[in-house]
Order: structure tokens, then C-alpha cells, then sequence
């Protein structure tokens, strides 16, 4: 397991079945949170590698005399180095949660903060920036919340040119938006996303992907519907987020994974998701998809684990999902599929699991519903012997969706019904007799393939 | 799962799209006790369907998952001197050189020396500290443009503005880049000197409860000769610069000698 750093991949110091203890605990914990409406992740980004260049030792606890006197060099040390310093000594004791809640219960601690890093001094800014950064990546609500009256100023800094300092803002930013509504009634006022809009006109990707984050913890707030999709959509966002997902030699996977979140989160909510298709968010996505998968085919390479169709299983429900809203009402979707001959691979699909056999079903029946020239298409082949393996499974929504295909084809398709018998389809039925969602269609299916 | 070749080239355009076979339905398709009919299915966000996908997403923000953009080496490279004129900070690296020249060459007002975060926020310093022509329409319609990227509301006097600021967009009462000019009418020659005398030093931080004074990193500018104005500003040429046209930076503008 690797932990990112700045240019340069360290192993973690822990044993393999450890770090897997630790990953299940941590999905656990998530999948709880996510029931709950709970789920909140915020982005830490430390310069591991300027730590080891500062001789790094493990954050000390600090007191209120000692952040006291921090502060007090930062501002008024006479040698530049000396305030610097000062500053770093205190950004680092910040990693501490309890120096950071003796941080903000000092009074004229954040404005004195503030004002460096509204000072002239470059260094003590991007310092001061780094300070308020480890604040706002707290657990402790009292602690994020304190950061409030440095955000208009973390915004003007936006259409600034810095790129690193920046893309600290905007990792601060997106901290501070996740944290609570009370945060986000502040930021919308004072101009995010006019603030954001500009910025994503900036060639630095580090820049770009900081954004995207920020945005998408934007945009994933309960309140997101109602009062921040809206004047998204009404800026410039949508039309550079599609350019920056744009599939070829420019696209930059870290960039696209954050704003392909950001269209989730805004496609999902049905604000207005025909304004995305106008601006082209269709066949964006889809050569993506396409690209993406191609690119898969190709490497090994581990870090694309994201994108591994086969190792993620929660990727294929939602391209099944995908194909299912693609063939429901449309006769040329159905038509490709089969003249692509993609039917196979999905039946391949249908041991995976029972989510994705009822999708693929589901598919399949999207097909065969349009009629004997769809059917005829379907068959012979492998189709027969595959519903008979479904109807082995116990999932009864697996096994309803079986039924479903198999009454399409038995109207479809002359000889199938015949074709079944011979493989034993009866028996096949005969154990869900007794399943009471199951029983109705059963008979049906025995009726028909009987008499005709 | 292999792609089809032909997909791809069907999907990125190609011509040749078969039309689609003929759709016959019989009405006995899909009714009781079947039920199937093809229909279009939408999860809202918090649906169970999500899951997998939202803890994957989580997972990765919280480091756990491998991030998939590496990000770039930050190169060292042998100590150098800014090179604008009266500065002579050292660095020993480029972004740190950046951020210094963005700070503090960036967006600089030629006639007070005073830099700014951004063009739109020096833009507005120039029209309403050095134009003498803004004074005069000033008087008579609403010239004070609202500071937030976005807005487009227009005041009549910089006090309006900042009521406007604090009330409509919840800035702080204090912030640094909207300081009223002290002198009022067109700029005089004796203001500009005013002026200058009040770049030197300061950080920005308030002038309430805090008497901090620190020295500028900057050199005195020269002062500007009495009679002598100009009417139009100068900006760092755009060559100059890291990124998208011209460079940022800026520069408080709390007065130095002002005593708490």
C-alpha cells in the first residue's frame, strides 16, 4: 500500500494484513456514515517531503505562552528567517489537535493569523495559508469554524497566479465547505462561485484538481439542489468541467476523476441535466468511458485501480445501469447491441453477482421486448443454456427476471419453447413452484411451453 | 471484458449506423403475471445503488485508495536573486520565487507602488485612488463598483460599497483591499506623496487593539515629482509572468505611521 506524497511514493511502515484490517475498518466505518447522511472526507495536503527537509520529529504539544510567542515572532521578528521560522514551528504544532483548540480559544489568535496571511511577506503567507489549512482539515467543528474570517480572503486569492498557494486555498476551502451549512451560508454570498468559475481557467493542474475537489464537496452539501447546483449551472462551470473530461494525450486522470464526482453529484440531483446534454455531457462521457476502458485493456498499472472494470465490482451495476437506460426505449440502442455483438460478454456477466444478473437481465429484456426481429437476433446461442444456469439461482429477482425474458421469447421466437423443453426446462421451473413471488409465472411458462 | 473493436469506431462517430430492426409488439408481452415493461431508471443521490461508489470515492480523498495524479517534483535549484528592481530576496527554489513575485510584483499600481491579489481589485484602487476623471463622475452616478468577482453592483460612495460588502456578502468589516482613500477630490501631487509615505511598512493587519509594525521587504520607492501626473497605469508586462497573462500579487495598504 503507498500513501501519495509530493512526487515521490513511500511504503507505509505496517504489514500487508494490517493495512487490509485497517482499509475494511475504514469501509465499515464509511458505509455506516453514509447510512447515517453523515459522510464526510476532507483532503490533508501536507508536504511530506518539506517535512523530511525541516528534520521532522513528531509534533510537540503546545502551550498558550508557547503559541503566544510563535505569534509574536512571526509578526515582529526582526530577522526574516527568524519569523519564517516561528511560523513553520507553529504550523507544525497545528498537526495537534489539542494545540489547535488552545489555538483558537487564544484571543486574537486567527486574526493575527489572518493578517500574515494577508501580509506582504510571500513566505509567511504561504505559511499563514498552511496554518489555516491544518485547521480546517479538524474533526472538531469549533476548530474549522474559527478559519470563517479568513475566507474572503482565501478567495480573492483565487484569481491570483500562485498556483501552489492557491491550491492550498482551495484544499482549505473545500474543507471548510464540507464542514457544516453554516460555512457554506457564508461562501455562497461572499462569491465562491463566481470565485471557482474564474479560477478553472488556470493551466496548472495541481490548480485544477484542487478545484475539482473543492467543488465536488460543493456540490455533494444536502442543500446542493436547491441552493448551489442552480447558479453552477448557470455559470461557466459545466462547459470547462466537459473540456477538462475530454478523452486524449491531455486529459489528466487526478483532474478527471474530481470533476467526473462533480457531474455525479450535479446529474444526480435532476436540477437541470438537459443543459448538460446541450453542452455536449453525452458523448463526453461516453468516448471517456470508452477511452478509459481501452485504457484499462492496455496497462497493468495499478494505480488506475479505479478504472479496472473487472477488479471493481461496484463499476459494473452502474454500466449496466447505464446500458439499461440506454436500450429502455430506444429500438437503434437495441439494434447496436446486437449487431456489435455485445451479447455475449454480458451473459458472461451473469455470474458475478445477483445485482448485476438482474441488470443484465433486465437488458436483455429491453431487447427482446421489441419483437421477432429482436428475438430472432437473440438466438440460437449461448442465451438458452444461460437462463437455464439462471434459473438454478435462488435470488428470486434473479429468478423473476428470467421469467420475464423467457415468456418474451416464448412469444416471440418460434422454437424456443420447444428448444427449452428439450433442455430440461421444466425441471428447471419446477423447483420455484412453491416461491410465492415466483409461482404465478412459473405455471404461466409451463402452460405455454406445454401447449403452445 | 473485450470491447469490440467496432464499438469504439461506431461510438467516436463512424458512419454507417445500421438502421434499426423493425419493433412489432404483442400485446400479450409483459401482461399479468408478467410485468416487465422497458423503463427508464433514475437513483437519486442518496440511493443505496451509490454506495459502493461513494465509499470508493471517500476512501480515495482519505488516502487510503492510491491517488492516480502524481504530482510534479518541486525541482531545487542553485540560489538566486529577485530580479525586479530594489528587491533582493534569495530563493533556492522556483515555486517559492513564484509565489514571492505574485505577492509582491504582481498586479503593482505605478503610481503608489501598492500591489494587489488580482487585476480586478488593482483596477479598481487605480480608477478610484488616481483617476481623476472617476472623482468627477463620481459625483454625479454610482462608480464604486462591488469588489466580489461576480457581482455587478454599483455605489455611490466607497462607504456605500463596503456596507454593501459586509451586509449583502458578508466580508469582514476590516478587509484589507478595501481601504477608503484618505484624501478626497481628484489626485494632487502633494496626495500622491501622501501616499507613497504610507507604503512603507505595514502588513495589513488591523489597526484595532494591534500596533504591529514590520518593515517592508520593499524599497522606498522614489517620490513622484510635484506637477507631474499620470493619467494612465502601468502593469508588469504580460512575458513577465507564471502562468496566464499578466502576473498577481499584491500588497496591503494599511498606513504605517498611523498610531494606535
Amino acid at each position: 500500500m503507498w500513501s501519495r506524497e509530493r512526487g515521490r511514493l513511500k511504503p507505509l511502515r505496517c504489514g500487508v494484513e494490517e493495512l487490509r484490517c485497517r482499509r475494511r475498518e475504514r469501509e465499515a466505518a464509511l458505509r455506516k456514515a453514509r447510512r447515517e447522511q453523515q459522510l464526510v472526507s476532507k483532503r490533508l495536503l501536507r508536504d511530506e517531503a518539506l517535512e523530511e527537509a525541516e528534520e521532522g520529529c513528531v509534533a510537540v504539544i503546545f502551550g498558550e505562552a508557547e503559541i503566544q510567542q510563535f505569534l509574536r515572532l512571526a509578526q515582529r521578528g526582526t530577522e526574516e528567517k527568524e519569523r519564517e521560522g516561528a511560523l513553520v514551528s507553529l504550523r507544525r504544532g497545528l498537526q495537534r489537535p489539542e494545540t489547535q483548540q488552545t489555538f483558537i480559544r487564544l484571543e486574537g489568535s486567527i486574526r493575527t493569523l489572518v493578517g500574515l496571511l494577508t501580509s506582504n511577506r510571500a513566505l509567511l503567507q504561504l505559511e499563514a495559508a498552511r496554518c489555516l489549512h491544518e485547521l480546517s482539515h479538524s474533526e472538531q467543528s469549533a476548530v474549522v469554524e474559527a478559519c470563517l474570517p479568513a475566507t474572503s480572503y482565501l478567495l480573492t486569492y483565487l484569481s491570483g497566479h500562485s498556483s501552489d498557494f492557491i491550491e492550498l486555498c482551495l484544499y482549505t476551502l473545500g474543507n471548510l465547505i464540507v464542514e457544516s451549512e453554516a460555512v457554506r451560508r457564508q461562501l455562497l454570498p461572499q462569491g465562491i462561485v463566481p470565485a471557482l468559475a474564474a479560477c478553472i481557467q488556470s493551466p496548472h493542474l495541481t490548480v485544477l484538481e484542487a478545484l475539482g475537489y473543492a467543488l465536488s464537496q460543493l456540490l455533494q452539501a444536502k442543500e446542493a439542489p436547491e441552493k448551489i447546483i442552480p447558479s453552477v449551472l448557470g455559470s461557466t462551470l459545466p462547459q470547462h468541467m466537459l473540456q477538462l473530461l475530454q478523452p486524449g494525450p491531455k486529459l489528466n486522470l487526478g483532474v478527471a476523476v474530481e470533476f467526473a464526482w462533480c457531474l455525479h453529484y450535479i446529474i444526480c440531483s435532476q436540477v437541470n441535466n438537459a443543459l448538460l446534454i446541450t453542452q455536449g455531457a453525452l458523448s463526453t462521457l461516453g468516448l471517456l468511458l470508452l477511452d478509459l476502458a481501452g485504457a484499462v485493456q492496455r496497462t497493468e498499472d495499478a494505480g488506475l485501480e479505479l478504472f479496472l472494470l473487472q477488479k471493481q465490482p461496484s463499476l459494473l451495476p452502474e454500466g449496466l445501469w447505464l446500458l439499461n437506460n440506454l436500450t429502455a426505449n430506444s429500438p437503434s440502442f437495441c439494434t447496436s447491441l446486437l449487431s456489435l455483438d455485445l451479447i455475449e460478454p454480458l451473459l458472461h456477466l451473469l455470474s458475478v453477482s445477483n445485482v448485476v444478473s438482474v441488470l443484465v437481465l433486465t437488458v436483455l429484456c429491453n431487447v427482446a421486448e421489441k419483437g421477432p426481429a429482436y428475438c430472432q437476433r437473440l438466438w440460437p446461442g449461448p442465451l438458452l443454456s444461460s437462463l437455464l444456469d439462471t434459473l438454478a439461482f435462488s435470488d428470486t429477482e434473479v429468478v423473476g427476471q428470467s421469467l420475464e425474458l423467457l415468456q418474451l421469447l416464448f412469444l416471440y421466437q418460434p422454437g424456443a419453447a420447444q428448444a427449452f423443453l428439450q433442455q430440461s426446462g421444466l425441471q428447471a421451473l419446477q423447483r420455484h413452484e412453491e416461491v410465492a413471488q415466483l409461482q404465478d409465472r412459473v405455471h404461466a411458462l409451463q402452460q405455454i411451453a406445454l401447449h403452445g | 471484458m473485450q470491447l469490440p473493436p467496432a464499438l469504439h469506431a461506431r461510438l467516436a462517430g463512424a458512419p454507417g449506423s445500421a438502421e434499426p430492426l423493425p419493433v412489432e409488439r404483442n400485446p400479450a408481452a409483459g401482461t399479468a403475471p408478467f410485468r416487465f415493461a422497458p423503463r427508464l431508471v433514475r437513483f437519486p443521490r442518496e440511493h443505496d445503488f451509490f454506495e459502493d461508489g461513494d465509499v470508493q470515492r471517500h476512501l480515495y480523498l482519505q488516502d487510503v485508495l492510491t491517488q492516480v495524479g502524481g504530482a510534479p517534483e518541486r525541482p531545487r535549484v542553485p540560489e538566486f536573486t529577485c530580479q525586479v528592481a530594489g528587491c533582493c530576496q534569495a530563493f533556492g527554489a522556483l515555486d517559492d520565487y513564484e509565489h514571492h513575485y505574485h505577492a509582491l510584483h504582481g498586479n503593482v499600481c505605478s503610481f503608489c507602488e501598492r500591489a494587489f491579489p488580482s487585476g480586478r481589485l488593482l483596477d479598481a484602487h487605480i480608477l478610484e485612488w488616481h483617476d481623476s476623471l472617476f472623482q468627477i463622475l463620481a459625483e454625479r452616478q454610482d462608480m464604486y463598483q462591488c469588489l466580489v468577482e461576480g457581482c455587478t453592483e454599483k455605489f455611490r460612495t466607497s462607504r456605500d460599497r463596503k456596507e454593501h460588502l459586509v451586509m449583502r456578502h458578508l466580508y469582514p468589516v476590516d478587509f484589507r483591499f478595501d481601504k477608503p482613500r484618505k484624501s478626497r477630490g481628484p489626485a494632487m501631487p502633494g496626495a500622491a506623496e501622501q501616499v507613497l509615505a504610507e507604503t512603507l511598512g505595514d502588513d495589513g493587519v488591523p489597526s484595532e487593539g494591534d500596533a504591529m509594525e514590520v518593515c517592508s521587504e520593499h524599497v522606498e520607492p522614489p517620490p513622484e515629482p510635484a506637477g507631474e501626473r499620470r493619467a494612465y497605469s502601468h502593469r508588469i508586462p504580460s512575458t513577465i509572468c507564471f502562468g496566464q497573462g499578466a502576473s498577481r500579487g499584491f500588497k496591503s495598504t494599511k498606513k504605517r505611521n498611523k498610531h494606535q
